[in-house]
């Protein structure tokens, strides 16, 4: 792929050599090539006309290097500006030693919301932490049936109640159980919900101000397309997210989808999730990111 | 409104909302200019313009094949066997809706009077057999299972048996999500449909491929391994009650010829809908 666009762009970008300068004129044609680049890897259309201006107004009246091809040369400057745009680097879940640590998942529907509970548990547990998870997900079928066998594989206690009851009450309930048992970080799996549901955004904002999560993270699909900056505005606007988790990047999308969410939320993304088993679950690394949404 | 002059402002508005339903660069690229080299600078009326996309799209979802889309009759959609069972495969990426749509499907075939049987052939997901009997609890309808990590075209092997001997009129079989780029798992797909061939011929009549209308360019490359490891037969797109407007089956329709069979609108066991061609050319550049 990066083959592909740097051969485009040679081509494209014949006329910088003489100018000696990059100018608005002589990186046209290689940007827009660069822009129908992140449009193929998913990145939404307006933050991808945004991202190119960006760039433009970064590149123009830069020297030409000798040192390096203008194609190289204009990638290389894309490349800085996408790391520029989904970083800062930011791993941390502000842990605090003392007290309860809240986290809550939040997501759209099927998008790795409970996989990720157990894979932060797993996480946590290893670093020496006591979690615990809270089944909060009262409406799909056995939801939390598939939390309860996580919480078995890794050895981590599950708060569950009924199916069918109030998943506010449950996150309530589920905090209090926590002081008793002695756990330090509290993991609640909320249900999978669409963002224009208002009856369960509205649940969302009702577990949100009960229980004061300390980090709310939206889980995302890596392989979302447009709609992606339409729903993490939404959980963002409702719950003032922390953190993205962006899942399922184990396949081969290209995931522009990281730099659409980046942009509208403005929180960092926190992790990756490469692979169903909880093993697998990477910190965010925004120029392994670029390379990847650039086919490089 | 009288017509303007249609400039390349008016192109980069097509181009927006054509990118912003997920039917990717090429097939954007391919209607823009089709725009641009037939009326840039002549005067016309951009509502009509939209008309004549719209009739495009239409046509390229309704393609040349046979499919029937008749909302009245809620399994014209469906190939039949013959003969008892017809066998129903689902298969698709992690976390696009399978599971469910196979307990809606199952519900429309209930309710038109056809015998189901479910199979459960995700022992890999924590609770993913509990899920499905669940659905098959409310659905009144009987289900094979094998515990969990039990080979899954095992499964389907006893989801055939069970319903050749039953005389059951539908077999539909899960399996686990999988991305279809993890090699194993696909070959581990086509172990499945091999075991299903061999015990009843032709088999599986319909091997369905559910799509998360959300899904971006990925989806290609989804239909493309799926396909190949499967013979897919139809998509369903799943989640098309959300903001997402699942443009990818546009661009997987032209590139593959795969149709769209149904579509999913909800999280109920009534949320599935025979696709429609015209309504969803509509709504997927609905302002
Ligand atoms: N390949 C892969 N699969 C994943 C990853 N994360 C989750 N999954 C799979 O995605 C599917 C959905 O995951 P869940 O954790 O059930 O998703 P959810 O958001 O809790 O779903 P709902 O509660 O129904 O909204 C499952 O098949 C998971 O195994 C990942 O990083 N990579
Ligand atoms: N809003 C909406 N949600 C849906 C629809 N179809 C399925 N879902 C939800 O999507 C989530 C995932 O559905 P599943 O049926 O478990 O998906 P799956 O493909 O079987 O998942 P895996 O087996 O883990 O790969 C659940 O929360 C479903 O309730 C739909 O049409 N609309
Ligand atoms: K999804
Ligand atoms: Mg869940
Ligand atoms: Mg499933």
């Amino acid at each position: 792929m990066f083959e592909s666009i740097t051969q485009g762009l040679q081509g494209a970008l014949t006329g910088i050599f003489r100018s000696g300068k990059l100018t608005e004129a002589n990186i046209r044609e290689g940007l827009k090539q660069v822009r129908q680049a992140l449009l193929e890897a998913d990145v939404e259309y307006n933050v991808a006309t945004q991202f190119i201006e960006k760039v433009t107004a970064e590149a123009v009246g830069e020297k030409v290097l000798k040192s390096l091809r203008p194609d190289e040369q204009l990638i290389g400057i894309v490349h800085q500006q996408l790391i520029a745009l989904m970083g800062p680097t930011d791993h941390s879940l502000h842990l605090r030693r003392d007290g309860i640590n809240k986290i809550m998942m939040c997501g759209l529907q099927g998008a790795g919301k409970t996989t990720t509970c157990g894979k932060l548990a797993r996480k946590l547990k290893a670093d020496g932490w006591k979690p615990l998870l809270v089944a909060a997900d009262m409406q799909r079928p056995a939801a939390i049936e598939q939390l309860k066998t996580l919480g078995q594989q890794l050895d981590v206690p599950v708060y569950a109640e009924a199916p069918g009851g109030n998943p506010v009450a449950v996150c309530k309930n589920g905090l209090a159980h926590a002081k008793t048992a002695g756990a330090n970080v509290v993991i609640f799996d909320t249900a999978g919900r669409l963002h224009v549901d208002d009856r369960l955004m509205f649940e969302l904002e009702q577990i949100d101000s009960r229980v004061q999560p300390d980090q709310v993270y939206l889980v995302c699909d890596a392989m979302t397309g447009q709609d992606a900056v339409r729903s993490a505005k939404a959980f963002n606007d409702a719950l003032e997210l922390d953190g993205v988790i962006l899942t399922k990047l184990d396949g081969d999308t290209r995931g522009g989808a990281a730099i659409s969410v980046k942009q509208v939320t403005g929180v960092p993304i926190k992790f990756v999730g490469m692979g169903e088993q909880l093993d697998r679950l990477e910190p965010f690394h925004p120029d392994r990111m670029a390379g990847r949404i650039l086919g490089m | 409104k009288s017509g303007e002059i249609l400039s390349e402002k008016h192109l980069e508005q097509f181009e927006a909302r054509l990118i912003q339903t997920d039917m990717g660069v090429a097939a954007t690229t391919r209607i823009v200019s089709d725009l641009r080299q037939e009326h840039l600078g002549r005067t016309m009326k951009v509502d009509e313009l939209w008309a004549t996309v719209r009739a495009t799209v239409k046509s390229i979802l309704k393609g040349t094949s046979t499919t029937t889309y008749d909302p009245e009759q809620p399994l014209s959609p469906l190939n039949f066997s013959e003969s008892r069972p017809t066998v129903i495969l689902v298969a698709g990426v992690n976390g696009t809706g399978k599971t469910t749509t196979i307990a809606k499907l199952a519900r429309l075939l209930t309710s038109q009077g056809k015998t189901v049987l479910l199979a459960a052939g995700d022992t890999f997901r924590a609770a993913a057999v509990e899920q499905l009997t669940l659905w098959s609890q409310r659905l009144g309808c009987d289900i094979v299972t094998k515990p969990a990590g039990t080979d899954p075209a095992a499964v389907a092997f006893a989801g055939c048996e069970a319903a050749v001997k039953a005389g059951v009129d539908v077999l539909i079989i899960d399996t686990a999500g999988r991305l279809h780029n993890q090699q194993n798992l696909m070959q581990e797909l086509e172990k499945i449909r091999r075991v299903i061939g061999k015990q009843i011929p032709e088999a599986p009549h319909e091997s369905l491929l559910v799509i998360d209308a959300t899904t971006g360019q990925n989806g290609l490359n989804q239909a493309q391994a799926f396909s190949k490891a499967v013979s897919t037969t139809g998509l369903i797109l799943s989640k098309l009650d959300g903001t997402a407007r699942g443009g990818v089956a546009v661009a997987i329709r032209q590139q593959m010829g795969i149709p769209v069979k149904y579509v999913g609108v909800g999280e109920g066991i009534d949320d599935l809908e025979v696709f429609d061609p015209d309504q969803f050319a509509e709504a997927l550049f609905a302002e």
